[in-house]
């Protein structure tokens, strides 16, 4: 199925959750905000929430320093 | 009649008035004076234009005298917008004690400040600490610090861990919020949090700032309206690549320009 992902289309099995396309991606969970269709969501539902044909993702990764 | 500046004020004089009649006139308890940017010891005559400040040494200015100077210096509408903000910080490292001494310096009215750490010896290659408040909550040496550039900034700090749990209660009613933490967990964590629980309130945070990279390479990013990042988005503090003071300097006064033209009204990047 087609994602937008940060504005560009990316094809993904069906079925695979957000947890599984930041570990596709090589980002770590904990160390992103995912923006799934506009809404933020937080760590827990990263793990549980399935994606679908069409869904919009924003992926911010932060890097440590401060 | 001619026009002066007196302690940032205009104020007409009458043309052959000098310093010294000046101050005896106005500021009879001033042992210093200072004719544009430079002491002055003997008399001299004022010239139209002439910036002059009036100074008695040892004494601090009162709440009224130090708004003078800073409406006069900001302009009246910038100052009453900006000491009218209240701004929360998450963290007190380099880049929180960075935007906290840079808005303290603005004149933001309130300032939170939150963080759970001490002062460390390896903390003063970058952050707005003293070598005497070694082993001091950092808030703490963080208000102290802020009090002595500006009194009457209020500060209320939480020496404790934020979390999504809290930060609605510590933060309370803030206009913009800053994400200064140093781990990256705890950055998407408080950013995630805030975004989900306060998605009205500007969120400035910070990424990828470490090291000795060019200073250019830091931008101010919008990611939402409401949104920003500061950073180059990819250099990480690691091992061979450490967290120096004048990139992190670079990144905390991004992050308090973002936070100041946000206050009034503006977009940040």
């Amino acid at each position: 199925m087609k994602l937008e992902i940060n504005g560009e289309t990316r094809n993904v099995e069906q079925g695979t959750t957000i947890v599984q396309l930041l570990d596709l991606l090589k980002l770590q969970p904990d160390r992103v905000v995912v923006e799934l269709n506009r809404r933020v969501l937080n760590v827990a539902e990263q793990g549980k929430t399935l994606l679908r044909e069409g869904d919009n993702l924003e992926i911010i990764r932060f890097v440590g320093g401060g | 009649m001619i026009g002066i500046r007196l302690n940032e004020v205009p104020m007409r004089i009458e043309e052959g008035a000098t310093l010294r009649r000046l101050r005896d006139r106005l500021h009879p308890e001033a042992d210093l004076l200072i004719v544009n940017g430079f002491p002055v010891a003997e008399d001299r005559r004022l010239e139209p234009d002439d910036s002059v400040v009036m100074i008695q040494r040892g004494v601090i200015p009162t709440a009224d005298q130090l708004e003078t100077l800073m409406m006069a210096r900001h302009t009246p509408g910038v100052h009453a917008r900006v000491s009218r903000g209240r701004v929360g910080i998450a963290g007190a490292g380099g880049l929180g004690s960075g935007v906290a001494v840079a808005l303290a310096r603005v004149g933001v009215g309130q300032l939170v400040i939150a963080d759970f750490d001490v002062v460390e010896p390896s903390n003063l290659n970058r952050q707005q600490y003293f070598i005497d408040q070694i082993g001091m909550p950092k808030v703490e040496a963080l208000r102290d610090n802020l009090r002595r550039i500006n009194p009457y900034v209020e500060i209320e700090v939480f020496d404790g861990r934020i979390d999504a749990q809290n930060i609605l209660e510590v933060f309370d009613g803030v206009d913009v919020m800053v994400e200064a933490f140093d781990a990256p967990d705890q950055k998407a964590m408080l950013a995630a949090a805030h975004l989900r629980q306060s998605p009205r309130c500007p969120l400035v945070a910070a990424s990828g700032l470490a090291g000795h990279l060019a200073s250019n390479a830091i931008r101010t990013h919008r990611i939402r309206d409401n949104f920003y990042i500061v950073g180059d988005l990819e250099s990480a503090a690691e091992p061979g690549r450490g967290l120096m003071a004048p990139r992190v300097g670079i990144a905390a006064n991004h992050q308090a320009n973002a936070v100041l033209r946000l206050l009034l009204g503006e977009k940040p990047e």
